[in-house]
């Protein structure tokens, strides 16, 4: 790396790249409309600001204008990751984060804040570990142990309004990388900056741009790996909503280094929303002059088209994706050759993940050194995990490489919760991380670095950073059982071994949880998820018995249980649930029994109640009725 | 024919097979066969390559779905916060099952959908395009309640 470059990037880095601050004298409603919040009434509650604002008397805009305009500025974000507490209002520079806004608390917050300048208590966060209410994100544990790179913009600027992004700092990557930097230049800096994707596999980023590069070819082109089909997983998504822009020029870059002319964002037809700011901000880059035949004024040419996926797992996978764009069923094909050396219409072809994408404007932005700062040394950098399941705080968490699983789960997301919602102390069983590929960590990894290597070396993998956090009454055979029949619907059919392997490996779960399985099953199981693995062309086949081979390894004695004792130790599997009351619990409050809908529950008022073996349907109304946890087995 | 001008606007490519199937399903609600052999015969390719993509992709449909479309969030965050009662709960209320996926009166279709991406509010019930977060089995059939009392009004 020559020092010029280093000028360069420091230059950039020290010009308030991404970051800048909005005029100071403006205030700024921002209310997050992604899919959770709109969900929850997004939309209809910036209606209400609209008109409210207005009948205050308050001079309000819509508009984002760098400097001056009215007072107030009223605008939606994309998604600020914290989903479960929507719709979220932010008010600034207050630093006020009101959560779950309803309608009719519009009036209120238009009167005491933006009037009074006073806070709606009632409104803010209650840590639920403190019950301290939190302010502003700062306040909030949730965010504040996070680092929120690639997250940062999401829950601050109009994802619909280029000039915002420009005005943060937007587009000054791709501008250097276009006209100040070589190809090479570019490519140096991303292999020395260690970044690698961020869509699974982790490979370098650097050398698969390096590979494509080289490659002597008039047409080449890059793909923006959007089709998050990961269930559990939704960072992609949230950055597409909420910072669109950051994945185009991440785009333009990776097209720049590898000297593509054409580029495509493949998004997943699952995701309305994303698609539509994807091809907004598409369009608004095109009337800038940013795309088209004169990319920022110079003689290069580059294209961009957005693509809908049409609902194939699969497809994730690079050179399924290809035969997807190429208008064939997404199957993959043999590597090598690699996409970079004939991939699209047999043109070199490079495809990254959204994230990656994202995570590239930085580096070109600040340099290699600057994002090297956060991580590991092998895992530079940071990452997005989408903390979901059991867990107090769901939502979108961003934390350098190397981070611990017990700081993710347990104090970022604020605890394991029972079935109820309250946070349990104890209750950590395990999650599940990398969705259908990963394996599951269990306590003993609580303190385990999150990173590629060291998840590798436990059997599980980052993957695109699905977190599912369970809880102790959670079935491990089942969740293996979710997982391998997620997979055997989505194996393409191409390979003997995925297509009927995932579909034998789900008959043997179905066995175990039904009670049908001996200790044959289990040796079968475990044979032929080798096999499996072994005899599967792509990463959906090779990954598929992941689940099942690690629930293996760290549950064993939940299989066993099931299969030797036809017992389910957490009472989830209702073939083999038998439900009964713990006497010693049982305080004979009758709740239970007027709640069963057979009547199989006896006992008189403060008695311990017996259950009828014989008339129980497994229903599990009992449990759920039952205060004192005196029902067990269900 | 709005087929045609579907054809037209993506250059008649057997490329755009995937996007045209798109703008298809769209106007039809559903891929019809006739229509499959149509596009094959516009775009130069077997009947079986049209086919065979229609079939492999789980957006397509192939039968014709009903008027409301209820769909259910299976994914990993939605199935650990107990989406499938939900999905029993409804389909027992509009008598479906795992193999029956439409109501003879062609009103409802039910299906599962591997993940929307909104795991913070699991589980997820998506009704006609609107997303219901948090729900229960008494929930879901509550809006299917409500989508029939307004089919009746």
């Amino acid at each position: 790396m020559s020092a010029n470059i280093l000028n360069i990037l420091d230059a950039a880095a020290g010009n308030g790249v991404m970051g800048g601050q909005v005029p100071k004298a403006q205030r700024r409603v921002i209310v997050c409309a992604g899919t959770g919040c709109v969900a929850n009434g997004a939309y209809e509650v910036i209606e209400a600001f609209t008109t409210q604002i207005k009948a205050a008397g308050i001079p309000v805009t819509t508009e984002f204008k760098a400097e001056g305009g009215a007072d107030l500025r009223l605008n939606k974000s994309g998604c600020q990751g914290f989903c479960q507490m929507g719709p979220l209002v932010t008010i600034l520079p207050d630093e006020i984060l009101y959560n779950r806004v309803k309608v009719a608390d519009v009036a209120e917050i238009v009167s005491q804040t933006l009037v009074g300048g006073k806070v709606v208590d009632r409104l803010l966060f209650v840590d639920p570990a403190t019950k301290k209410h939190c302010q502003g994100i700062n306040d909030i544990p949730f965010y504040q142990r996070q680092q929120r790179f690639v997250l940062k913009e999401c829950g601050t600027i109009d994802p619909e309004n280029i000039h915002e992004y420009l005005h943060h700092g937007g587009y000054a990557a791709a501008k250097k990388a276009i006209l100040h930097l070589t190809q090479e230049q570019i490519v140096q800096e991303i292999t020395k900056s260690g970044l690698r994707g961020r869509g699974g596999g982790g490979f370098p980023t650097g050398r698969k741009w390096e590979a494509a590069r080289v490659q002597k070819s008039a047409k080449k082109y890059v793909i923006c790996n959007a089709d998050e089909g990961d269930p559990g997983a939704f960072m992609n998504r949230s950055v597409m909503e909420g910072n669109p822009h950051s994945v185009l020029e991440g785009l333009m870059i990776a097209a720049r280094a590898i000297g593509a002319d054409e580029t495509l964002i493949y998004v997943r037809t699952e995701y309305p929303l994303a698609v539509a700011r994807m091809r907004r901000a598409v369009e608004d880059a095109r009337k800038l002059g940013y795309l088209g035949d004169h990319v920022f004024g110079s003689g290069q040419a580059l294209e961009c088209e957005v693509m809908e996926g049409a609902g194939a797992f699969v497809c994730g996978e690079e050179t399924a994706m290809i035969a997807s764009i190429e208008g064939l069923r997404g199957m993959p094909r043999p590597k090598p050759p690699f996409p970079a050396q004939s991939g699209l219409w047999g043109k070199p072809t490079i495809i990254n993940n959204v994230e990656t994408l994202a995570h590239v404007v930085r580096i070109i932005n600040q340099g290699a050194d600057t994002f090297k700062l956060l991580g590991s040394a092998a895992s530079p950098g940071t990452k997005t995990f989408a903390l979901t399941g059991h867990v107090a705080n769901t939502g979108l968490v961003e934390v350098p490489f190397g981070t611990t699983l017990r700081d993710v789960v347990l104090n970022i997301g604020g605890g394991i919760t029972d079935r109820r919602g309250k946070v349990k102390p104890n209750g950590f069983k395990a999650v599940q991380i990398g969705g259908p590929s990963g394996g599951c960590l269990t306590q003993e990894h609580l303190d385990l670095p999150l990173d590629y290597d060291s998840l590798r070396s436990v059997g599980a993998m980052v993957g695109s950073g699905g977190l599912v956090a369970m809880n102790e009454k959670t079935c491990m055979v089942s969740v293996a059982r979710f997982f391998m029949d997620f997979t055997q619907r989505e194996s393409c059919g191409k390979c003997v071994l995925c297509r009927e392997g995932t579909r034998q490996l789900l008959a043997l779960l179905d066995d175990v949880i039904e009670g049908r399985a001996t200790g044959e099953t289990l040796v079968l199981m475990e044979k032929l998820a080798l096999a499996v693995q072994k005899g599967s062309l792509c990463g959906l086949g090779k990954t598929a018995p992941n689940p099942v081979l690690s629930t293996l390894r760290y549950f064993r004695h939940e299989y066993d249980a099931h299969v030797f004792h036809k017992h389910c130790p957490t009472g989830q599997c209702k073939a083999l649930a038998k439900p009964s009351i713990d006497a010693a619990k049982c305080k004979g409050c009758t709740a239970c029994a007027k709640q069963c809908p057979v009547g199989a529950i006896s006992g008189g008022r403060k008695q311990a109640h017996v259950i009828d073996q014989g008339k129980c349907i497994v229903c599990g109304v009992c449990a759920d009725t039952c205060k004192l946890e005196a029902v067990v087995g269900v | 024919m709005k087929v045609f001008t579907i054809l037209e606007k993506h250059g008649r490519k057997p490329s755009r097979l995937v996007p045209i199937l798109q703008a298809v399903q769209e106007e039809y609600r559903y891929l019809p066969e006739e229509v499959l052999t149509y596009v094959a015969t516009a775009l130069d390719i077997s009947p079986a390559r049209v086919y065979g993509v229609a079939t492999f992709y789980s957006h397509f449909a192939i039968q014709p779905k009903g008027k409301h479309i209820i769909r259910l969030c299976d994914g990993t965050a939605c199935h650990v916060k107990d989406s499938i009662p939900i999905l029993d709960a409804i389909r027992k209320r509009l008598n479906l099952s795992p193999k029956k996926a439409t109501t003879d009166d062609m009103m409802f279709t039910v299906e599962t959908v591997a993940c929307l991406g909104a795991c913070g509010l699991a589980p997820v019930l998506v009704v006609d395009d609107k997303v219901h977060g948090q729900m229960t089995p008494e929930g879901g059939v509550e809006l299917v309640e409500a989508v029939i009392a307004q089919e009746k009004a």
